[in-house]
């Protein structure tokens, strides 16, 4: 488990680390510029903005109907659902789907619940084979490393890291530093996986109660692969990504992608509905969505937190984050990092241990303004900062009052009460300026890289008394 | 794991949540008619921004515009449902000239070919159910007769998508055509040939799935 301090030393990790200050300075700046392009003109883009935040809203707002309309619709059309209240209980589902097929080898697609679940490793455990297939993924296994971006996996590498990499698993195959060859190494590799997987996973980016359908985005037909290929798909998705019905689907694929990457559209747009049915040549004859609950249903009891499972993990937030992208993913030490990672992650996994990363945002609001469901995120970490420090334990949020520190608590205690006596504030503020040469030089972290404050010669009730204000 | 289920929506049932009102989004006039025509030139112009190729073809040429690119191409086979929409015309052509590219057809299931076309098949051809004229896209319902993974496993995929299907908007498709009312096994929108920027955020085409993707607008 990760604590605050292990937060503060991989930033520092990674502040220190000129590669890895490149590679994402470059993709952020990348990603930014591919958005503006994409959503340029700034009326369609509310406009669409406002659409998808009321889909997402609307949803929400009736989550348990339209969870049980979309389990009677999946099964209906023949998709076995299975509910999960935490992770374990979701893997040991997974687990059990693959043996009763006797499968050893498993396929993926990019999924972030199943990075939640932290699937792989429960699965390897047991003896199971389990492969990413998006591309990114794929090099972040290889390295035995975690994504370090919820869109593009491996954004902190470069081609010449990614080229090496191949190097070393791969010594037969010839050396290439061009991501499209590198890129076409990963298919010649993963084709005869896809061939030979027994299961395929994969996330869900939207799930339509109205016609139980599985939607998902994606652009190199990995996806596709695990979901057509093996005799078995099984789709892992949080209970907040539930739709209403089709027609919220245009708007929020065209704004979910626009603010991911910037294209027009992705290259695949999968849309399933049921396992292969009869007379039908391909397709898996089995198909599985499990839905794990893990906290959500905790976040979902808040009328504010509750916003945070609005979220179509676009990635926006981050690329647009002065903080994400100066400290990288790995630093939050989170599945998901930057503002919604650390927005969400505390909530689930306790602010005891996760507590610092509300901190590790400088509320310029930039991820906010970029959100396109209109998720507040600035006031849902300040609303997580005020969880943490919180002098009683009568709130919802795991961990909660566990940031709180005696000497902060007085401190902040005793700046209030000085401010609303104006005697003693006037003479606090007189005495200040007069040792205003005493002032320490160090003043903690804050002069490592800066120079300290200076106090003023005089107080501004005295420059304002000097100015003729008498009231002053 | 019924329990669980029951738990999870009592806990989300403990409390309905309020949210402040929603803003309704403005009108954006998306109404403003298009003409075929410049539905066919955004189709075009988007689809090939990606790398994809679009010919324009008519319904006495497509067959011979395919065969000819098979050729360029030199394409050994090509895949082709034989009972699908494509069939009459391909083999009524295929036969009356010399015959190559070979025409494959694969019968059973999957479980039965999936070596083949993993490991032989060299292009396929499928027909389109409707295309989208803003971000130029292919849509595709597989069938029984051109199955899915006929789009997806081929390195080149021929896709014949007649022009006067062509919508503007994903929105009016699903309207205008009331998906709601009944969804294939799969439906699938197709934008381009497979690609990824997993790398430095540079484009690389072909990655998993088809590494070119040929449209033949028939009009
Ligand atoms: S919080 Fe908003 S911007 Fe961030 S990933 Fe989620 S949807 Fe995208």
């Amino acid at each position: 488990m990760q604590t605050a301090s292990d937060f503060r030393q991989r930033s520092e990790e990674a502040l220190g680390n000129p590669q890895i200050r490149r590679n994402f300075r470059f993709a952020m700046d990348g990603l930014m510029a591919k958005r503006r392009a994409g959503l340029s003109d700034p009326r369609e883009r509310e406009q669409l903005r406002t659409q998808c935040a009321g889909i997402r809203v609307n949803a929400l707002s009736k989550l348990p109907e339209l969870l049980e309309q979309l389990e009677g619709n999946c099964t209906r059309n023949g998709i076995q659902v299975h509910w999960a209240e935490s992770v374990d209980e979701a893997n040991n589902i997974v687990l059990e789907i693959m043996r009763q097929h006797d499968a050893t080898r498993m396929i993926k697609g990019k999924s972030m619940v199943s990075e939640e679940m932290e699937l792989n490793h429960f699965l390897e455990d047991h003896d199971i084979e389990c492969l990413e297939s998006d591309l990114g993924e794929y090099i972040v296994q290889l390295a035995g490393e975690t994504p370090s971006h919820i869109i593009a996996p491996a954004i902190h590498k470069n081609r010449h890291e990614i080229a090496e990499l191949f190097r070393q698993k791969f010594p037969d195959i010839p050396f290439e530093e061009d991501p499209e060859k590198l890129a076409r190494s990963a298919r010649e590799i993963l084709r005869e996986k896809f061939y030979k997987a027994d299961v395929g996973l994969s996330g869900v980016n939207f799930a339509v109660a109205e016609t139980g359908t599985l939607c998902l985005v994606e652009n190199e037909g990995n996806g596709r692969m695990c979901t057509t290929v093996p005799p078995v798909h099984i789709a892992v998705t949080g209970i907040e990504k539930v739709v209403e019905q089709l027609s919220d689907i245009p708007p929020l694929l065209n704004l979910l992608v626009r603010s991911a990457t910037g294209q027009h559209i992705s290259t695949y747009f999968n849309m399933i509905s049921s396992p292969r049915k009869p007379g039908e040549k391909d397709g898996p004859q089995e198909v599985h969505l499990v839905l794990p609950d893990n906290e959500r249903s905790r976040i979902y009891e808040d009328d504010e937190l509750i916003n945070t499972l609005r979220c179509i993990r676009c990635g926006a937030c981050m690329n647009h984050c002065p903080v994400y992208g100066r400290i990288g993913g790995h630093a939050y030490g989170s599945t998901i990092p930057g503002p919604i990672g650390s927005v969400v992650e505390p909530q689930k996994i306790g602010l005891d241990t996760l507590g610092e990363l509300p901190t590790a945002s400088t509320l310029c609001g930039a991820c906010g303004e970029v959100c396109p469901v209109r998720i507040p995120l600035p006031d849902l970490l300040n609303r997580l900062r005020y969880e943490g420090v919180r002098n009683n334990n009568d709130g919802k949020v795991k961990g909660q009052s566990e940031q709180r520190k005696g000497t902060e608590a007085w401190i902040w205690k005793s700046w209030s009460w000085l401010h609303v006596q104006p005697m003693l504030y006037r003479l606090a503020m007189r005495t200040a300026t007069r040792l205003r040469s005493l002032m320490p030089r160090k003043l903690g972290p804050w002069t490592d890289v800066r120079r300290p404050p200076r106090i003023a010669a005089r107080t501004l009730h005295e420059l304002a008394r000097e100015k003729g204000f008498d009231n002053a | 794991m019924h329990n669980a289920r029951d738990n999870i929506l009592n806990r989300l049932r403990r409390q309905r949540p309020e949210f402040p009102p929603q803003d309704e989004p403005a009108s954006m006039d998306e109404g403003n008619e298009t003409t075929l025509q410049q539905r066919i030139e955004a189709f075009t112009e988007k689809l090939r921004s990606v790398r994809a190729e679009v010919h324009l073809t008519t319904e006495q040429d497509w067959c011979h515009k395919l065969q000819e690119l098979c050729r360029k191409k030199e394409l050994d086979n090509l895949l082709y449902g034989n009972q699908g929409p494509l069939a009459e015309a391909m083999e009524k052509h295929w036969n009356s000239d010399d015959s190559t590219p070979r025409l494959v057809t694969l019968n059973e299931t999957i479980e039965s070919w999936k070596e083949p076309l993993f490991n032989d098949i060299a292009a396929a051809v499928t027909s389109v159910r409707t295309g989208i004229a803003q971000v130029g896209t292919l849509v595709l319902w597989p069938t029984l007769e051109e199955p899915r993974t006929y789009s997806l496993v081929p390195p080149v995929h021929f896709a014949v998508l007649h022009a006067d299907k062509l919508y503007n908007t994903f929105a009016e498709v699903v309207e205008e055509e009331a998906w709601q009312e009944g969804m294939p096994t799969n439906a699938l929108l197709i934008s381009g040939p497979s690609k990824s920027a997993d790398i430095e955020q540079t484009l690389s085409y072909g990655v998993h799935g088809p590494t070119e993707l040929v449209a033949l607008l028939v009009s």
